[in-house]
């Protein structure tokens, strides 16, 4: 496995080196759309434990993305009003902290992941698909009609949420951040995998039948995947909202959901820099043909067309060969 | 990126000008998916103005937003980050707009709006660096509601999508509507049938109906209200009459009355003139998007004439001057750097094949917008 | 509320209910026969539309606009399936899913490079134009009855084909099992072939009969295309009967509960935010109606498998 392990030593270094070279360079949009990919990165490496380990193809993860951006956009906008989330039965107030706001997206973005598995792993297969789907359809027209947030306006968020002892204004720091948070996450998704609760996931995934007959609950599984799973989104919409400093209803878009998906198949199910490797492919993409033509979208579409059909295994799969999951 | 620079800014470019450009403009607008029409002709009614300029001191860089506030705030993020831009300009939905100016004036660049114009932005939120050319959100709501109380009718039926804008839509329509409402309902964004309302509509019994229904739902609702038999006049905002979609809409629209504040058969010479330069030059009529754009550019050039972009006080006071030729005749700024203006009536009408607008009356005279006093600068 | 108005409300959402039904029927077959996940059934329906008003444009005539688009969707669905359709149906459906959000892409942004950024034009034949008098006094468009009609005369017709004909013998054999049929000597990749195109040619159908209504603009498949997901999923995949009964639901409860809800809400809070309120829980309440059948039913009304 020493060819995947090159891979991602050389996709690790890479996050590292370019942002530095822009940095030493003065070339801050590049760090701003190295921050962004990271963010994606994230989002996408949530959703391959959903689908990667538990074999849950969501077609609704932009729902974490989503409550995530808007537990940062909701605390922080309390927080820039000076008005209190809420008077009963205790005042809280907002905030523009990161480290609350992200346990906030965190918590909240798993409870939702929680309500949503109990009802949509009472079905499989397409129907799961499907019921994620409109889940996060849900989602976005609650988002756009409800008008205390600003419904399809968004919220405008003024300053970047500080993190102690950094100052997140300037890009690079807050670049530091997103990929500190990228390199926890991948590397508890390591051991994600090869602990027991991974061992049986994956084994749920395979066959369902073999698991339960040794005593394990492969829907309960598949729960705490989807909750893991939903709460990394979450952290990323967090993130995303805060690189934008602000948050809209597109961020519960199908189509949002879509692309999430897209990063990690275009870099590879089940591999542990797949998410990574897609989420920066896709945005060099969008960045370099947005700027020849303004269809873009349709070699986007061939593309995409190409490494279904052609290329299993995604990007990963092209350079590292296949072969077993997480080493 | 550099391709992109290249590739679209074409005026510096185009007359292979050695000089380096004085004044960076971003323009930020929709030029992919459904609503790309209205950015098309937003950046073509905008590089018309600055093509016939001929000068080699403005650089535009024109970037698509895909009508999303994520990807506007990036382009933005771009453009102020990596291209040095001192103005920006162009984004035609409120809800992008409310992504990226605030963040844009914060940063001590001026934002010169070509349509969209929030509420937010022109009370309590108004910024020195911030100027509407177009007009305030609410103005055409406000006077399709006075128009239609001069035309005598006592009950009106209102409608607009559930979302911010169609909420101060209808708000507006209600503050200079003198009758009763015969009903109020809000519809969903991105509806297309309205077989419910209009039935609704039907039973209600109203004089007049009043709708803000932008792009495609605006098609939706008067094709089928068109083919319901129902005879109840209807008022409207320009944006559902709009030169790009009329003929999408066809004979469904005659005799409809909107209200604009822009219409291609305003007679002024500078009018004529950018009707008779635009068609000529993009083989197609002008919208009230691309009058906007093109109004917007000529008062950019007239204040660099004037004052140093990098001096704000200097600059904003240039602006505030407003002494460019508006296609729109009279035009001032209100002390919100938003404008005064007529708000014209005007009757869709049939020319030939083409359906379009003839200004039919005036709506409101010298209308400025509910926010100036909110706004204190 | 009057009498009157619920039952042109119903009828409204019977007539919304047959032409999700047109685009439901195809999808759940497509599904039921090759077992595919078509995410780009949606820009089929875009293709009828715009192959209807360029056809109109062109003649004169409604008629043939109908029947291009009905061409022109299955001419499509023809190639995209010979294409790349059918390298999918050995693949997961996570592969499909990807593939024909690829597809999407393609189609909507080659429309608009084709036809240009603006909505196109396509009006109701001046025959069926104008409204008529029901028994009870109701005033309905001619159109709208018709398209209730025309959707009506499809599902039967599609009953038809399924149980009588030599073609509903093979699509019923297909979905009960694919080896055999194969085995049997029956062209297997052109039957797919077919019911690609015949799912197809009823998505650009009903793109074509709704956008006289409506508005011809490119990305106009995609909320239909969820709607009618939803309507497969509440009626079962695969059944066709499932289709019918679930488009009829979804439409009668998107369209009755836009009314009602916002009245609803008016006898517990002012009429201001109840129509905000109503408003934005009938944009949800067919998610939520879906939800509620999958957790009784998890897979749909009249379905059989997962």
């Amino acid at each position: 496995m020493s060819r995947e392990r090159a891979f991602n030593l050389a996709a690790l270094a890479l996050l590292v080196a370019v942002p530095a070279w822009a940095q030493l360079t003065g070339e801050t949009f590049t760090i701003t759309l190295a921050t962004r990919a990271v963010i994606f990165a994230l989002a996408a490496t949530g959703l391959n434990i959903a689908l990667g380990l538990g074999g849950l193809v969501s077609l609704g993860h932009a729902v974490f993305f989503g409550i995530g951006g808007y537990a940062m956009g909701i605390l922080a906008f309390h927080a820039q009003s000076y008005t209190p989330l809420t008077d009963w039965p205790v005042t809280i107030p907002g905030t523009k902290l990161m480290p609350v706001i992200w346990l906030v997206a965190i918590l909240v973005s798993a409870l939702a992941a929680l309500l949503i598995g109990l009802l949509a792993l009472r079905t499989t297969g397409v129907y799961f698909i499907m019921i994620t789907l409109a889940f996060g359809q849900m989602f976005y027209y609650f988002a756009i009609s409800w008008p205390a947030y600003g419904g399809e306006d968004g919220m405008a968020i003024y300053v970047r949420n500080g993190f102690p002892g950094l100052n997140t204004l300037i890009p690079i720091q807050f670049y530091g951040l997103c990929l500190a948070w990228l390199l926890v996450v991948l590397w508890f998704n390591a051991r994600l995998a090869r602990s027991r609760f991974g061992l049986a996931l994956n084994a749920a995934r395979q066959a369902p039948q073999r698991v339960e007959t040794v005593g394990l609950d492969p829907v309960r599984l598949k729960l705490v995947a989807l909750v893991i799973s939903g709460a990394v989104t979450g952290l990323a919409g967090a993130l995303f909202a805060d690189l934008n400093r602000f948050v809209s209803p597109t961020m519960f878009s199908w189509q949002l959901s879509g692309e999430i998906m897209v990063f990690v198949i275009i870099g590879g199910v089940g591999r542990l820099f797949g998410p990574v490797a897609g989420a920066c492919l896709f945005v060099a993409l969008e960045h370099l043909l947005g700027g020849i033509t303004a269809y873009w979208h349709v070699w986007l579409g061939v593309l995409l067309l190409f490494i279904v059909l052609f290329g299993r295994g995604g990007l990963v799969g092209i350079f590292a060969g296949r072969g077993a999951v997480h080493d | 990126m550099r391709f992109k620079a290249m590739a679209l800014a074409t005026v510096v470019a185009a007359l292979a000008a050695p000089v380096q450009a004085e004044v960076k403009v971003g323009l930020i607008t929709t030029l992919s998916g459904g609503g790309a029409g209205l950015g098309i002709d937003t950046r073509d009614g905008f590089m018309l103005a600055i093509e016939q300029a001929g000068r080699d001191d403005v650089e535009v860089i024109v970037e698509d937003d895909q009508q999303k506030p994520d990807v506007a705030v990036q382009i933005a993020d771009k453009m102020i980050q990596s291209d040095k831009v001192d103005v920006l300009t162009g984004i035609v939905w409120s809800n992008l707009a409310m992504a990226v100016v605030p963040s844009a004036v914060g940063q001590g660049l001026f934002y010169l709006s070509t349509n969209a114009a929030p509420a937010q932005l022109a009370g309590p939120g108004c910024n020195p660096n911030y100027f509407s050319v177009s007009y305030q959100n609410d103005n055409l709501h406000e006077a399709a509601g006075a128009y239609a109380t001069s035309a005598g009718y006592k009950t009106a039926f209102i409608l607009a999508p559930n979302y911010p804008a169609g909420k101060d839509s209808l708000t507006g329509f209600k503050r200079f509507f003198e009758g009763d409402l015969a009903g109020e309902v809000y519809t969903q964004l991105g509806q297309t049938d309205y077989a419910a309302e209009i039935a609704q509509i039907r039973a209600s019994g109203a004089d007049t109906v009043f709708f803000f229904l932008p792009g495609g739902m605006g098609i939706s609702f008067l094709k089928q209200y068109a083919d319901s038999g129902l005879e109840i006049p209807v008022v409207g905002p320009a944006f559902s009459f709009d030169q790009g979609i009329l003929q999408a809409i066809g004979a469904a629209a005659l005799g409809v009355k909107n209200t604009s504040s822009w219409s291609k058969d305003i007679d002024t010479p500078a009018n004529a003139a950018f009707v008779e330069a635009f068609s000529a030059r993009y083989d197609r009529l002008p919208s009230i998007y691309a009058a906007q754009g093109y109004d917007t550019a000529n008062l950019l050039l007239s204040a660099i004439d004037k004052a140093d972009v990098n001096d704000d006080a200097a600059f904003g006071a240039a602006l505030m001057e407003a002494d460019f030729d508006s296609v729109r005749g009279k035009f001032s700024f209100a002390p919100n750097r938003h404008p005064i203006q007529d708000i014209y009536v005007r009757e869709v009408v049939q020319e030939g094949d083409v359906f379009t607008n003839k200004i039919v009356g005036t709506a409101m005279t010298d209308r400025a917008n509910e926010y100036v006093d909110q706004c204190k600068m | 509320m009057s009498a009157i108005l619920i039952a042109e409300q119903v009828l409204n959402g019977l007539q919304s209910g047959v032409m999700l039904f047109l685009m439901a029927a195809g999808l759940t077959l497509i599904f039921g026969v090759m077992g595919l996940i078509n995410l780009a059934h949606g820009s089929l329906y875009m293709v009828g539309a715009f192959a209807a008003a360029a056809v109109a444009a062109a003649t004169g005539s409604f008629l043939l606009a109908l029947a291009a688009a009905l061409a022109a969707a299955a001419l499509a669905g023809a190639v995209v399936e010979t294409v790349v359709i059918r390298r999918l149906y050995d693949k997961d459906h996570l592969d499909q899913v990807l593939a024909t959000f690829a597809l999407i892409l393609i189609f909507s942004e080659g429309t608009r490079w084709i036809f240009g950024s603006f909505p196109l034009f396509l009006d109701i034949p001046p025959w069926l134009s104008g409204p008529v008098e029901l028994p009870g006094g109701i005033l309905y468009p001619a159109y709208r009855l018709a398209l209730i009609g025309v959707g009506l005369a499809v599902a039967l017709g599609l009953w038809l084909l399924i149980s009588r004909t030599r073609l509903g013998v093979r699509i019923r054999a297909g979905e009960n099992d694919r080896e055999m049929i194969a085995a049997l000597g029956v062209d297997i990749s052109r039957l797919y072939t077919v019911v690609f195109a015949l799912g197809a040619g009823l998505a650009g159908l009903a793109g074509a009969l709704v956008g006289a209504i409506q508005s011809v603009q490119v990305g106009m498949g995609e909320p239909v295309l969820i709607l009618a997901f939803v309507v497969i999923v509440i009626g079962g995949i695969g059944s066709i009967r499932g289709a019918l009964v679930g488009a009829l639901l979804v439409g009668l409860t998107d369209t009755l509960g836009g009314i009602f809800l916002p009245e609803l809400f008016k006898l517990f809070t002012d009429p201001s935010s109840a129509t905000t309120i109503g408003a934005a829980l009938a944009s949800m309440s067919i998610y939520v109606l879906m939800a509620a059948i999958l957790v009784w039913k998890p897979t749909g009304l009249y379905g059989a498998r997962a």
